[in-house]
């Protein structure tokens, strides 16, 4: 193999461990914030809704870590990537580091994320890395029911009380401008294009921008404008200031014990 | 009105099982949600492979003190019980 050929592989497997850390860091980092609200949740049923979404996010966080780890190749464990890394190597996405906030906030946060995420894992059913299709395929069933959720409550709250549908198109309106991040594609995004491992911008984000419309005419909220300006730089690294408070509670017990286990 | 989003009762049909069984119940504000509900609540251990929801206001049942009018008549009445019939020996499974 050439000089050229060895380091056009080296880039793409770079190109590659980014976007597998990119699904891993959002799963994670959602699953944390719907985690805080164990016990929390407005009635019984949603609090174990949310703890069954926070936990089904962190089963693949795992499965996302595994294969980072694995393509890494440096013997860093799944706990390692989540616990020892800072906000500035973390690849999140600005939408699933935004507060809680009340519960529209946490339900509109979750429906756009929902929607993308469905939306992206159908498409990686196909991708022609097997083992991106097979985490992909198994997320699926699970990322189905909670769009289908987040969608039923969106509708319910935006369609319900007059506070309640003040409250959806206020969050809607707020978080609008970190739904479009993930619809940006960069050097990283573009490589897996053109592998044919990952779907292509344009098509994902105009099936998020039909649900999204779907949802919002039967919830009866205003649909922010498409080509409004978009909030960017989570998944390169450049986030918002909540994150690292989010990475405080996390990483705390590992950082000031290293090693512990229980 | 109450504030309180009514009571369901839950009824899951487990992967062996034929039929639905009660398995609890849960508030939720209509069906929809109920059985989303349900399914959050009673099935995070693979339980079921089907879920009914009854809204619990909807469910007739005998009273407590009807019991010995209902019921204990039956007690004395042994040959109800289809026990007392020689079976072939090459009837299997009954």
């Amino acid at each position: 193999m050439t000089i050229d050929a060895k380091n056009a592989g080296d880039r793409i497997a770079h190109h590659k461990l980014d976007y597998l850390l990119r699904q891993g860091d959002n799963a994670l980092i959602l699953s944390q914030q719907l985690s805080q609200l164990c016990g929390k949740g407005p009635a019984l049923e949603e609090d174990m809704a949310l703890t069954n979404v926070a936990l089904d996010l962190l089963g693949q966080t795992r499965m996302w870590y595994a294969y980072a780890a694995e393509l890494e190749g440096l013997g860093r464990s799944e706990d390692d990537l989540a616990f020892l890394r800072d906000a500035g190597a973390m690849r999140c996405c600005l939408l699933v580091e935004q507060p809680n906030g009340n519960y529209a906030d946490t339900m509109m946060r979750q429906f756009f994320f929902d929607t993308w995420h469905y939306f992206l894992m159908q498409a990686l059913v196909t991708s022609n890395d097997p083992r991106l299709a097979e985490i992909a395929e198994k997320s699926l069933k699970e990322v189905t029911y909670h769009l289908r959720r987040s969608g039923d409550l969106v509708v319910r709250l935006g369609d319900g009380s007059a506070d309640s549908h003040a409250r959806a198109q206020a969050a809607a309106d707020a978080l609008w401008m970190y739904g479009g991040e993930m619809f940006v594609y960069d050097a990283v995004d573009c490589a897996l294009v053109d592998l044919g491992a990952a779907p292509a911008a344009a098509p994902l984000r105009a099936a998020f921008l039909e649900h999204v419309a779907d949802i919002f005419a039967e919830a009866t909220l205003a649909m922010p404008a498409a080509d409004a300006w978009m909030q960017g730089g989570g998944k390169n690294g450049v986030h918002s200031e909540h994150l690292g408070f989010i990475l405080a509670e996390m990483q705390f017990l590992q950082r000031a014990y290293p090693g512990a286990r229980w | 009105m109450s504030k309180e989003w009514p009571l369901w009762e839950v009824f899951i049909r487990s992967q062996h099982g034929l039929a639905h069984k009660h398995v609890g119940s849960l508030h939720a504000p209509d069906a929809e949600m109920a059985l989303n509900n349900a399914r959050d609540v009673y099935t995070r251990r693979n339980e079921g492979v089907s879920i009914w929801v009854v809204r619990a206001a909807d469910i007739v049942a005998s009273s407590p003190l009807d019991k010995g009018m209902l019921f204990e008549p039956a007690n004395s009445k042994v040959y109800r019980h289809p026990t007392f019939f020689p079976m072939p020996e090459e009837v299997k499974n009954l």
